[in-house]
């Protein structure tokens, strides 16, 4: 009933190519972001804003990132912990190198230096594809894990091995990393900063770069006698990739965690991410935030779940329990729906348009 | 299946290879005064890699099996390997003897695959590779969830009775002879006595013939009446009796414990330099990662900082992939628009 849109002409080129081009979509977007602005900071307690929604904005973040490369592009990648650990220690020798600069800059650069790593893990996609350079981009991620563990030089001769983010302001008198920073500040702060990134990665895809990375990833063959060239298209998704996965590894190490060791970025990182990109939707920027959210709310859902049915069972058994309903979940999700939770989204605003009639 | 191969260019290949390393490193440890180097205890470094490189030729087949019969890359395989060993220890602690648990085991392998065929694998059919990937690392998380759960979290230690001391052969050429690990020595025997059994399996049975041709096409393969369903079940079986074995080997070297799943992880690099659709290719493919990788950490390792097992076989594996994208066995890549 509401949700209509008769009566809505475009009437210029810029009408035509807005990504809103719904009216409705428009206010929901406008009321939710104020929500999330305004509403969120000033009800959520910090429960709430450090364990659950700063976490599902650095994932966000990454899970974008992984799917510019795999959704879009069709390279599937395993590496993005090994990635996240680059941008994580990029923006530690950053900071501490040069503490003037500014905390926003430092994520930037620390994303592009991680570009460059993910160019040179990006060049045996030239020549393999499929799980081959799947298996391929494994040796990213053990062999970035293992500099950053081995060679103290990253941690600043730290005897612990754990980097500690120095405190710093976004403006003055707001702390968004260190221990004076309080969760909202840190939150608000990321969601402007991860909003805007989405933005310019759905502008991305939807450019002609974009549209190389589909054409790539739907026939590389054609693609290339068409006129597309497989090294630019390929190699500047590992490198865009990379820029959005490096952020969020700086985001993750400085504002989520504040503090972190090499071996948080293992293996299980780069699944988990790739789960998100799965479960939400594979080629969609929504569906990289919808993921995120399920993988992140799942495993608490689950626990605390488990926890209120029965309080006395052990928490080996509860992570044991855990384990099997999410591989459960996982497989569910991929019979039921393997396109992921966007198209579920897409699927209800259809049916929406034509609510309450039948056609 | 496999066409005839020219041994001879291996035969003099393998030879030379070994020895231009040896005498590279003979090389740089002339130049280099940290770096020590002796022909017998490379032999012996050479020697206990291979062993090695078995029990990851072990763990690489049975990702070959499924690959080949389903084009389904079995993240799951370590976590077989985990959940079949597992199974085995729990049988041995209730008494009952080690070949009877063998066999109970091997049913419960079985069990699985058939579990694992009709409730994820058939309603999945036809859709990407991509998806049947992530759902086998849902199975992961599954086996590995259940296994701890029945049988508990603790290192368990299984012994089926082999020997573990070490012996010393080849006395008369180098000084002090060359130390060999028993254990790895049994453990290369029985995996190659496996790859034996199954190579005749595949050859001369009826199964076999089918499995191939599944492997071959599917589609070509339904129309002449294979039945493709139980064939999966039955790659699938075979597949979790090979993780058995894998994890009865490597968990009698290691104990039973969760990181015997990630032992996964040390055959990928093996599939990709064998090619995932290669039997002979997951073997000399992982008999070169085996080796490699302990020649590298034990000459090289130290001038970078040591544990660069990690991660070497990848780098040796891409580097490789570069020349050669199929592998050294996989099927030429023909592309088609």
């Amino acid at each position: 009933m509401l949700y209509r849109e008769a009566g809505q002409f475009k009437t210029d080129y810029a009408a035509d190519q807005a990504i809103f081009p719904i009216l409705q979509d428009r206010i929901f977007l406008g009321l939710f972001l104020l929500l999330a602005l305004v509403a969120v900071p000033l009800l959520a307690n910090e429960y709430w804003l450090s364990t659950i929604l700063i976490p599902f904005l650095v994932f966000s973040l990454a899970a974008i990132g992984l799917n510019l490369l795999t959704g879009y592009c069709g390279q599937l990648s395993l590496g993005t912990g090994g990635f996240m650990a680059c941008g994580a220690f990029f923006a530690f020798k950053l900071a501490t190198a040069f503490p003037d600069l500014h905390i926003a800059v430092v994520f930037l650069l620390a994303g592009v230096g991680t570009a460059g790593v993910g160019i040179l893990f990006g060049i045996p996609s030239l020549r393999i594809k499929g799980f081959y350079l799947a298996v391929a981009t494994l040796a990213a991620q053990f062999f970035l894990v293992w500099v950053f563990n081995k060679f103290p030089w990253w941690v600043n001769y730290s005897s612990s091995g754990v980097i500690s983010a120095p405190a710093r302001e976004i403006v003055p008198g707001f702390f968004i990393t260190g221990t004076q920073a309080s969760p909202v500040t840190k939150y608000v702060f990321l969601l402007v900063f991860v909003a805007i990134l989405a933005l310019v990665a759905k502008n991305l895809v939807r450019g002609k770069m974009g549209r190389s990375w589909m054409a790539i990833r739907d026939m590389d063959i054609a693609a290339e006698i068409v006129g597309i060239r497989p090294l630019h298209a390929k190699l500047s998704a590992f490198a865009i990739s990379s820029f959005f996965i490096g952020i969020a590894g700086a985001l993750w190490a400085f504002i989520y965690t504040g503090s972190v060791e090499a071996l948080a970025f293992q293996i299980d990182r780069s699944f988990q991410v790739l789960f998100m990109i799965i479960i939400g939707g594979l080629g969609s920027i929504l569906g990289s935030f919808l993921g995120a959210a399920f993988i992140v709310l799942l495993p608490i859902f689950l626990n605390n779940t488990m926890l209120a049915v029965d309080p006395s069972i052990s928490t080996a058994i509860v992570s044991h329990i855990e384990f099997m309903i999410f591989g459960a979940l996982i497989i569910l999700f991929l019979i039921v729906e393997p396109h992921g939770l966007a198209r579920l989204w897409q699927i209800t605003k259809e049916k929406l348009r034509l609510w309450p009639f039948p056609y | 299946m496999t066409a005839p191969r020219a041994f001879l260019p291996w035969l003099i290949a393998v030879p030379v290879a070994i020895g231009s390393i040896g005498l590279l490193f003979q090389l740089l440890g002339g130049l280099v005064p940290s770096f020590f180097f002796a022909w017998g205890y490379y032999f012996e470094v050479l020697i206990a890699g291979l062993l090695q490189g078995v029990m990851y030729s072990l763990v690489a087949l049975g990702f070959v099996l499924i690959f080949k019969a389903s084009s389904i890359f079995n993240f799951a395989q370590g976590s077989m390997a985990l959940f079949a060993a597992l199974t085995m220890v729990g049988f041995m602690e209730m008494g009952v003897w080690w070949p009877f648990a063998f066999i109970i085991s091997a049913g419960v392998m079985v069990l699985v695959a058939v579990v694992i065929e009709r409730v994820v694998l058939r309603p999945l059919v036809n859709q990407d590779h991509i998806i049947l990937f992530m759902a086998t690392i849902g199975i992961f998380y599954i086996l590995d969830g259940l296994g701890q759960m029945l049988w508990g979290s603790d290192v368990k230690v299984l012994d089926i009775g082999i020997p573990r001391d070490p012996m010393f052969a080849l006395g008369a050429i180098f000084e002090g002879g060359i130390l060999i690990n028993q254990y790895d020595f049994v453990a290369a025997l029985t995996g190659g006595v496996l790859v034996a059994v199954l190579a005749v399996f595949f050859q001369y049975t009826r199964t076999g013939r089918a499995l191939r041709a599944v492997a071959d096409d599917h589609q070509a393969a339904l129309s002449v009446g294979i039945p493709l369903k139980t064939i999966w079940v039955i790659v699938w079986s075979v597949a979790g009796i090979v993780a058995l074995v894998a994890g009865i080997i490597w968990g009698g070297k290691a104990g039973v414990q969760f990181s015997l799943a990630l032992i996964a992880l040390k055959a990928l690099p093996v599939l990709i330099l064998g090619g995932f659709t290669s039997i002979p290719g997951a073997i000399i493919g992982g008999l070169i990662i085996g080796a490699g990788e302990q020649v590298a950490e034990v000459f090289l390792g130290h001038f970078v900082g040591g544990a660069i097992q990690d991660w070497f076989a990848y780098m040796l594996a891409l580097v490789f992939l570069v020349f050669r994208p199929q592998g050294l066995f996989g099927e030429r890549i023909i592309e088609r628009v």
